[in-house]
């Protein structure tokens, strides 16, 4: 089977989130940038299903510009076969959705996996957006996946509770925990990884639908109110008659 | 045209966020000098769909499938796209939920319509922009966002925006069929399977939050956090640790890689607060921690804190919450 992994580029989980002075973009200054840890559970889990079937590719694909290539690197060197990176920043949903449905049509593929939102934008519309272009079942946030033949068997959350979902190839999936163990590069990994092939296509024609017109970071708190330890019933009474929020 | 909203119901009841996504689309259809309609899905009755007036909707469409109890991405899209054709809605509104995600990305593409997801607020619309405020980066910031074109989707964030309630007020309830096929329930489940929840309050939808992390030493101790949840009418929930050990499920694990909750109150017991549990809980209106490091990260998020051992605290918490209901 042909699986597409689709990846974003993150900051790091533990980033400071600061922008730039005109409030429109992200400041990466300093910032070490991760794969989006919710494909790292699409990326190991194609691994998996590749080695469990004895056959079959998994190409990674990636629609950012050349500075993702470390993290692209990091997937084959994960296990991917190949990658594919659209040279174009990713404007919005849409417009990654359009490349990706691009790529996935012109190379037949046959299980498209992505995480179930990048941390940064945390939109949660590519995987939709894939399947509709691509006129297949879209199944997300998918917490398991198992293939048998062509037909493949999916967990997906529900708020207080989960489907169990039989759709067959071609699909898309979006992929959280507990999925499986994200896997880490070994040794060999790192080393096979550097003679990998990594294509880099041009961007279709498309506009994106929405633009960011500026960034704010929350309110800060007002700072703690402290309720000493053998007071603690105090508590519950300013949250009732102060916070009244019980 | 009109606003078109959709409601999400369950047991026969609307979700109380579908309340809050009906007052938003009631208030953006009066911001632009038109009615909101609703589009109810999941198990509904009638008289609780009618009582939808309360948020200001005019009129609800409801189709009575059976098939349509449990979630069907494809026959759900369908019947969403025709409602929307139907009443030419220029704005379509659900909630930020993985129903609303799932069917809002899809729909977006059928119908050519700029989305974004996680709103928290109503939209400003100077200068012929229309433009929505978003959750972006975990919780850790937001972003005012510009949605181009004719047809918009907004997908609201639970609990930011205040549910209307004009007592009284009834919408008419019409029959409305999309003409589904087998074709449309491909997708359909083969098996729904509900949790088991402390208190039976669901994670996602709750107001109150009761959360425990590795300083509640083993599950064993749950019992603690369980009783002051019970004693509260409150969800429990837990940090990654916890649930990367298996003391709790996964369904309860918030943070950034977790569920984002947005609750009125949330009670963190024993959570030290890692930048990534802060990210899942941020939007919470009011946050307690009760931690016996003073030097715990988390204080600095909390708008009320006990420095002290949560075996010696939660026992005084219970107590004070039986003695005053």
């Amino acid at each position: 089977m042909k699986f597409l992994v689709c990846i974003s580029n993150v900051p790091d989980t533990t980033t400071k989130i600061a922008f730039t002075p005109d409030n429109k973009e992200f400041n990466k200054a300093g910032v070490q940038f991760v794969i989006n840890p919710w494909d790292e559970y699409a990326l190991t889990r194609a691994i998996e299903l590749k080695e469990a079937q004895g056959a079959g590719t998994v190409t990674v694909l990636n629609v950012g510009e050349a500075d993702t290539e470390p993290n692209i690197r990091k997937a084959l060197a994960i296990g991917a076969d190949d990658a594919i990176r659209v040279n174009a920043h990713p404007k919005d949903a849409f417009f990654v959705a359009k490349q990706i449905a691009a790529i996935a049509k012109d190379g037949g593929y046959d299980v498209i996996l992505m995480g179930k939102e990048s941390i940064d934008y945390n939109g949660f519309q590519v995987h939709g957006m894939v399947g509709e272009l691509l006129g297949i079942p879209t199944v997300a946030p998918a917490m398991k996946l198992d293939m048998s033949g062509n037909t493949a068997t999916l967990e997906r959350e529900i708020e207080g509770g989960k489907e169990i979902v039989e759709v067959n190839a071609p699909f898309v999936a979006s992929c959280q925990q507990p999925m499986c163990e994200p896997r880490i590069p070994n040794m060999r990994g790192i080393m096979t990884a550097r003679t990998k092939p990594l294509k880099v296509v041009e961007p279709t024609a498309d506009a994106a639908r929405t633009e960011v017109e500026t960034f704010a970071l929350p309110p800060a708190k007002q700072g703690v109110k402290l309720i000493p330890a053998e007071n603690a019933g105090e508590l519950i009474r300013l949250l009732r008659n102060e916070a009244k929020v019980i | 045209m009109s606003v078109l909203v959709v409601v999400e119901c369950d047991g026969g009841e609307v979700k109380k966020s579908s309340l809050e996504v009906a007052s938003y689309g009631s208030q953006v259809a009066q911001m632009l000098g038109t009615t909101a309609t609703a589009i109810a899905v999941g198990e509904a009755t009638e008289a609780n769909l009618a009582l939808l007036g309360e948020q200001g909707i005019s009129k609800v469409l409801y189709d009575a499938e059976p098939r349509l109890k449990d979630f069907v991405n494809g026959a759900y899209t369908k019947l969403i796209a025709a409602a929307a054709q139907k009443e030419e809605a220029k704005i379509i509104v659900l909630a930020n939920s993985n129903i609303g995600a799932a069917v809002g990305s899809r729909l977006s593409i059928r119908l050519e319509a700029s989305i974004a997801t996680n709103v928290v607020e109503l939209p400003k619309t100077d200068g012929g922009k229309f433009v929505v405020k978003r959750g972006a980066f975990s919780g850790k910031a937001f972003a005012d966002v510009e949605l181009a074109g004719d047809r918009k989707i907004i997908a609201v964030k639970k609990n930011s925006i205040e549910a209307l309630h004009e007592a009284g007020k009834t919408a008419p309830v019409e029959s409305f069929s999309a003409q589904l096929t087998d074709a449309d329930f491909a997708d359909a489940p083969k098996e729904v399977i509900m949790q088991d929840q402390a208190g039976g309050v669901l994670l996602p939808e709750a107001d109150l939050v009761v959360s425990g992390g590795r300083g509640m030493k083993g599950p064993e101790n749950w019992n603690l956090i369980e009783d002051l949840a019970k004693a509260l009418g409150a969800a429990t929930a837990c940090s990654k640790p916890v649930s990367d050990v298996d003391w709790r499920p996964h369904h309860e694990h918030v943070g950034q890689t977790g569920i984002t909750v947005s609750p009125n109150l949330y009670i963190a017991c024993g959570i030290s607060g890692a930048i990534q549990h802060l990210a899942g809980v941020n939007s919470s209106k009011v946050i307690v921690v009760i931690n016996k490091d003073p030097e715990a990260p988390f204080f600095k998020a909390a708008d009320y804190g006990i420095v002290g051992d949560v075996f010696d605290v939660l026992p005084k918490l219970i107590a004070a919450v039986k003695e005053l209901n």
